[in-house]
């Protein structure tokens, strides 16, 4: 489980922007986690309540946005559904994952005297 | 101070980052690879279920290549050195990285490993991951290329099981292919279909190291990704001038 590893970087990033901003507490940790990015959400969730006790973010909330997966064509930009190959049938390409591979650290809410 | 009313409670202020929670291994991974191209050494990243033959692979590999690449492997390793042992028997200098209770490499120890093998006097670096289909393929190394060693005997669906990993490697070797007789049930072009779903450029090359069965068509994909090292160097040559041969911090 690495859940916990990505949790200790994320507070990690989150403390630098705290320390920039000389900001007292977090109240609100927004990320954005894909489909196929290899975290889930869950276990994230878990690993930062057991984490967060012990840093400025102790009372933060963790908003985790999941994010689809999509592959699209790299050619022609045409959807791949779920269970079809991942070359094109129309040109052939390859296909390239447009979403679904985030580990995102969208925005830091905190408390700034 | 809340100015809008001037309660006395402190402002809540959003401030939008943006950025990947791995951009510190993703960075440390940049620097890997730079190191990487600049002594034009290949390194591939193997990741596998634990028991897929990964370590059985590269000594095979060794064997194959009978003395033609000079070879270095680091092995991650929850408690044991004993990978390592086996691929420094089979003539492969190569280090442990015990990850202790961390399941998969990150590009920081790969780093610290660096400094401690003879990776830079070598053509090919092999990173053995983690025994582990999930979490290696979360973190990047540096590496040129992503291989994941797939063994006949772990069911046809492991493709669509675990679609992060396939989703991330370059070539599938599907191991143990020696193995097959026995296998009624196992059918190749099932697992070829399961990988055209979640692998965009789906290669997969079936190997036995007892046997040697399709080692041949393994080498030449290295000899391939040899070619692209090279390709990458002299890119690096044309852009930012020779590598520094004696003081640059890795040479050890
Ligand atoms: N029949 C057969 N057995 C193999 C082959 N390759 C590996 N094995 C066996 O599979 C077992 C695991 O092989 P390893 O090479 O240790 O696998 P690994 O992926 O390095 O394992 P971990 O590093 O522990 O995750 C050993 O008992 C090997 O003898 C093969 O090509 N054919
Ligand atoms: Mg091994
Ligand atoms: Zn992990
Ligand atoms: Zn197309």
């Amino acid at each position: 489980m690495h859940e916990y590893s990505i949790v200790s970087a994320l507070l990690d990033r989150v403390d630098d922007a705290v320390r920039l901003h000389g900001a007292t507490a977090v109240h609100r940790i927004r990320v954005q986690i894909g489909e196929l990015s290899g975290v889930e959400t869950g276990l994230l969730h878990e690993a930062f309540l057991m984490v967060r006790g012990s840093t400025v973010s102790a009372e933060a909330e963790l908003e985790i946005t999941a994010v689809e997966a999509q592959w699209r064509c790299a050619m022609c930009n045409r959807i791949v559904a779920r269970g079809e190959r991942l070359s094109c049938p129309n040109c052939g390409a390859t296909a390239r994952l447009a979403k679904g591979s985030e580990i995102l650290l969208e925005r830091v809410e905190m408390e700034v005297p | 101070m809340c100015e809008t009313c001037g309660c006395g409670d402190p402002d809540i202020v959003p401030i939008e980052i943006q950025e990947s929670i791995l951009a510190v291994n993703d960075h440390q991974a940049e620097h890997n690879r730079e190191h990487f191209v600049r002594d034009r050494v290949l390194a591939i990243n193997l990741m596998g279920s634990p028991g897929s033959g990964k370590t059985a692979l590269l000594e095979a590999t060794a064997v194959a290549l009978g003395g033609e690449h000079r070879l270095t492997a680091l092995s991650g390793d929850l408690a044991t050195d004993n990978d390592a042992e086996r691929l420094r028997a089979a003539g492969i200098p190569s280090l442990s990285i015990t990850t202790g209770s961390a399941c998969h490499l990150d590009a920081k120890m790969v780093h610290h490993a660096l400094h401690h093998a003879p990776w830079d006097e070598s053509d090919l670096l092999f990173i053995e991951n983690v025994g582990n289909l999930v979490c290696p393929a979360v973190y990047d190394l540096g590496q040129q290329a992503n291989v994941v060693a797939l063994a006949v005997t772990e069911g046809e669906d492991k493709p669509l099981k675990y679609p992060v990993m396939f989703s991330k490697a370059d070539l599938v070797l599907l191991t143990k292919v020696d193995l097959l007789p026995h296998l009624p049930g196992i059918s190749v072009e099932r697992i070829a279909a399961a990988l055209a779903e979640t692998m965009p450029e789906a290669a997969m090359i079936p190997v036995s190291a007892l046997t040697g069965e399709g080692m041949g068509a393994w080498i030449e994909w290295l000899e391939a990704q040899r070619l692209e090292t090279e390709r990458l160097s002299a890119l690096r040559v044309a852009a930012i001038g020779p590598p520094i041969v004696a003081g640059g911090h890795m040479k050890v």
